[in-house]
């Protein structure tokens, strides 16, 4: 917890505090640190457990009215307890397990993706005083915390003992592992500019506005802004999501190493990936869209929880309209797209960043200057790269259609 | 404490022993992850929260890929992963170069001057690891860094085909 950077402080934002203490007060003094623990954990998992609940209705409607059809709407109100029939429904299939499968391991897999995927939460500050666990190396913590989904994938795939999951498993192994690369990569700017691994405290450094209105955001910046949108870009195929979603592909590859997985276990795979997005996405707040902080000083009444919430649903929907815009990418294009495009960019932009910590000092004119080099060095590589790569490739004249 | 570091001592060496043991060779390079997991706990119990999370992010995340890679490519058959019980004369190199290694190591340990201890615990930040690692240490870490990028351009080397494939029609 740190302390209150600003002196007047609204009802709202000690609320969920006041909220912690008043259930907290009713123990023993020795008692409230493990109950405190409980009742954070406790929140996480119904906040998240809901929002990932309404993630998939919101996913579903928005589909729907993009592809012009309705959606779920007839369970209670406009489909709003859709989720919970979908709930019982996982809950009360059949649990197949194939005959020759490794059944342990097949059990696990589901369990440990959604437990991995849960970890990440502890360390985002959700509010000025909303982080559950303060770690030196937060940052660090959280993708390494990451980094074990994909043993679950490889335990899914290998426990199913069936040839399509276990391909499909590599398939998705070799997506992951290429795209953490440039996920890590984009996080070290950051990390180099705010000289911290302390989520709380890459949130301090990006308080207050300059020239009194622009929010000092990182993705302001020019390395910001790039490094906002390869993160992004890699989370998507880390969270599985379209157009990086080929692991899965329901319609060409029987779900991939979810195939030999069904009912409830099934569920959990989808709660594990949605878990994992709403992670990367809050990551994604806090390192480049200023975590908490109100995007104008007059608006600073509403309490830092909200903001959050606001700018992680704002992300969340962006997910939701790639899915509907973005055909599916082929494997071979996702792995050039990393390799090539990516890792490139990524480590380009480190550079950048780098000379943007080195020009802090640079006033008047030279400020102009430095902005100009810092989008030259963003525009450049990016126009270069893509021309270069994508020469010969489009546009494409489809002879037979 | 001495609790947790029981705790943890039972799980490193319980799970690598049920690793050496299992005939099933993805159970044994599961098991090893759990070990490693367990060294990664022993890292946090003894508060160097850095090192513990770096090992999971590089043999957690990484290297249990490169082992489970290294046992699929090499095995042609589920069959071929069952491990039977080795012959008398491996079971004797096995724990004769065992025991080699731990002589060397616990020679090591026993050889350390390890001085007075520090009154109390030293606060260890990742900046202060980081210039350490950068200024004391920088030399070791550009040779480091110079060897992993080596074995990487000569992955790829080995990995790219020889020639050129034909670009497909259309």
């Amino acid at each position: 917890m740190i302390p209150a950077a600003l002196p007047p402080e609204s009802w709202l934002e000690q609320a969920p505090l006041l909220a912690r203490d008043a259930v907290t007060g009713l123990l023993p003094q020795s008692w409230r640190w493990l109950a405190g623990s409980l009742l954070e954990i406790a929140a996480l998992l119904a906040g998240f457990g809901l929002l990932f609940a309404y993630l998939t209705l919101a996913e579903r409607k928005i589909l729907g009215r993009i592809q012009n059809r309705p959606g779920p709407n007839r369970t209670g109100w406009f489909g709003l307890l859709q989720p919970f029939a979908d709930g019982v429904k996982a809950l009360t299939k059949e649990d197949l397990i194939p005959d020759g499968a490794d059944r342990v391991l097949h059990f696990l897999a589901p369990v440990v993706l959604v437990a991995v995927s849960l970890l990440g939460f502890a360390v985002l500050p959700f509010g000025r005083h909303l982080v559950a666990v303060e770690l030196d190396a937060a940052v660090l913590y959280f993708f390494a915390a990451g980094t074990a989904t994909e043993l679950a994938v490889f335990m899914a795939g290998w426990a199913s003992r069936n040839k399509y999951s276990l391909l499909a498993a590599m398939r998705a192994l070799a997506q992951l592992i290429s795209y953490e690369l440039p996920l890590l990569l984009a996080v070290v700017p950051v990390v180099l500019v705010t000289g911290t691994l302390s989520t709380t405290r890459i949130v301090a450094a990006q308080a207050g506005w300059a020239h009194g209105f622009i929010p000092r955001w990182h993705v302001f910046t020019p390395w910001g802004a790039a490094g906002f949108c390869l993160f992004m870009v890699a989370a998507l195929a880390e969270s599985n999501r379209s157009p990086f979603d080929l692991p899965e592909a329901e319609s060409e590859l029987i779900a991939g190493h979810l195939t030999e997985y069904s009912g409830f276990k099934y569920a959990l795979f989808f709660m594990a990936e949605y878990f994992g997005m709403c992670a990367l996405s809050g990551m994604a707040v806090t390192l480049f869209l200023g975590g908490w902080g109100a995007p104008a000083a007059f608006l600073g009444w509403i309490p830092s929880y909200a903001w959050f919430t606001a700018k992680l649903l704002v992300l969340l929907l962006g997910f939701i309209w790639i899915r509907a815009t973005l055909p599916r990418l082929r494997l071979d294009q996702l792995m050039r797209f990393a390799w090539k495009f990516l890792v490139p960019l990524t480590v380009l932009n480190l550079a950048n960043a780098a000379g943007w910590a080195l020009t802090a000092g640079w006033t008047g004119p030279l400020q102009l200057v430095r902005w100009a080099v810092a989008l030259a060095a963003v525009v450049g590589p990016f126009v270069v790269l893509g021309r270069t790569l994508s020469a010969g490739t489009a546009p494409r004249i489809y002879r037979y259609a | 404490m001495t609790f947790t570091l029981l705790l943890l001592a039972v799980l490193i060496l319980g799970s690598a022993a049920a690793a050496a043991l299992r005939p099933n060779l993805i159970h044994s390079a599961l098991l090893l992850v759990v070990s490693w997991l367990g060294v990664a706990g022993f890292y946090l119990w003894a508060g160097a929260e850095f090192v513990a999370f770096a090992q999971v992010l590089v043999y957690v995340g990484a290297l249990s890929m490169v082992v489970l890679f290294a046992v699929l490519l090499t095995r042609q058959s589920r069959a071929e992963l069952r491990v039977d019980a080795p012959a008398a004369r491996r079971v004797v190199w096995a724990v004769l170069a065992g025991a080699a290694v731990g002589g060397v190591i616990g020679a090591a340990v026993l050889g350390t001057n390890w001085g007075p201890v520090a009154p109390s615990a030293p606060e260890v930040t990742v900046r202060g690891l980081g210039l350490q690692l950068m200024g004391a240490h920088g030399a070791a870490l550009l040779v480091l860094g110079a060897l992993l990028t080596s074995a990487l351009l000569g992955a790829v080397v080995l990995a790219a085909p020889d020639r050129p494939r034909k670009e497909e029609g259309s």
